[in-house]
């Protein structure tokens, strides 16, 4: 069975770090950061990049379009 | 393969849709209005017809849209966005017309209108934010708050016997014989979103083939309202609000 890999990247500026993203992986790969943005929101980040499986559910949860979602298949 | 090698336009599976503006939306963190802001854009793009898409926004929390979505917009007065898309429509009939509201504009103070505009049938889509509570104005109750839900103004819960029933506007709205689609679903997960986002491109697609008014319902959450953080309101939503405002077709005239 192919096997999937991701990557996100957060527009840090733009989150609010309302959490729904975190809530919404499946893999447990993101979290709040400890450090703020401009706006003093905590920020979505990968804490476990390794287990990204790229299936953009974070993306899709957004509200503010904060999330782009990269995949590429492994063997 | 490392993160830094996967990030690279090639692998590229989601991101923001063009035709969302940079600016920085002015909704609560974690609120329903943005990603149903998300999809519209979604399905303008994929549709390609920004040039031909002309938006309503309402009075409510969603007053900004037109910052939000690079198409052409009017400003409507409070719940007068389906009297407005009607003209609107009339008069460019060649363009995708359809309003964006909330639960306290489409069925409070704009009940008329939206009775009105679905009964003549226009060819319009209506997109529809039920998160059965004023957000803008701060938490009053709405038509469609649920029976016992606490808010501002019902501060000891909706009493049914003081203030009546939730308003389950959509079910009204099929009965008339001018709508050819109505449809309620929400934005809270991933199988829900892609599901939300065909209802929005089926109802453009009928605002144009002349079927007359669709209509879209989002059951959605207000998390500033309900005093919950965004995800207990999603949970919240799906324990108390679907229960009352099931999800589904309630009426699609093309599967008679
Ligand atoms: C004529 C008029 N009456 C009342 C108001 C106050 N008002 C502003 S928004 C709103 C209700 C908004 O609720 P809803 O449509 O559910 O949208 P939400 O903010 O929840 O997205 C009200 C009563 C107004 N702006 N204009
Ligand atoms: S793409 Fe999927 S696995 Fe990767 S962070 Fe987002 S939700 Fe988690
Ligand atoms: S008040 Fe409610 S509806 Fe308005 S932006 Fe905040 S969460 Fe969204």
């Amino acid at each position: 069975m192919a096997k999937f890999k991701g990557a996100v990247v957060v527009n840090t500026e733009r989150c609010k770090g309302c959490d729904l993203c975190v809530q919404a992986c499946p893999s447990h790969v993101l979290g709040l950061a400890d450090q703020v943005n401009s706006k003093g929101y905590h920020f979505s980040e990968m804490k476990h990049e390794d287990d990204c499986v790229g299936c953009s559910a974070c993306g899709y949860v957004c509200p503010d379009a904060c999330i782009t979602v990269y995949k590429v298949k492994i063997q | 393969m490392t993160t830094k090698d996967i990030i690279n336009p090639a692998n590229l599976v989601y991101s923001k849709a063009k035709l969302m503006t940079e600016n920085p939306m002015h909704y609560c963190p974690g609120c329903s209005h943005g990603v149903v802001h998300k999809l519209i854009a979604e399905v303008i793009e994929e549709m390609d017809i920004q040039d031909k898409t002309i938006g309503v926004a309402p009075v409510g929390c969603a007053v900004f849209a037109y910052n939000y979505i690079d198409i052409d917009w009017q400003e409507a007065a409070h719940g007068r966005a389906p009297a407005l898309a009607t003209a609107i429509k009339r008069l460019q009939p060649d363009k995708f017309v359809f309003t964006y509201q909330g639960d306290g504009d489409l069925a409070a103070i704009g009940t008329a209108e939206t009775i009105h505009a679905c009964n003549r049938g226009e060819n319009i889509a209506i997109f529809f934010v039920n998160n059965a509570i004023y957000g803008m104005t701060g938490g009053q109750m709405a038509p469609t708050t649920l029976e016992g839900m606490k808010t501002a103004t019902c501060p000891m819960g909706r009493n049914t016997e003081l203030n009546g029933y939730p308003l389950k506007i959509s079910n009204l709205l099929a009965e008339l014989d001018g709508t050819c689609y109505v449809t309620r679903q929400s934005v809270q997960k991933m199988a829900s979103i892609v599901r939300a986002k065909k209802a929005i491109r089926k109802a453009f697609e009928n605002s144009m083939a002349g079927k007359g008014t669709s209509v879209v319902e989002f059951v959605s959450t207000c998390n500033s309202g309900w005093k919950m953080s965004p995800h207990d309101s999603n949970k919240w939503m799906e324990e108390n609000m679907f229960p009352v405002y099931p999800l589904g077709d309630l009426k699609d005239t093309e599967k008679k």
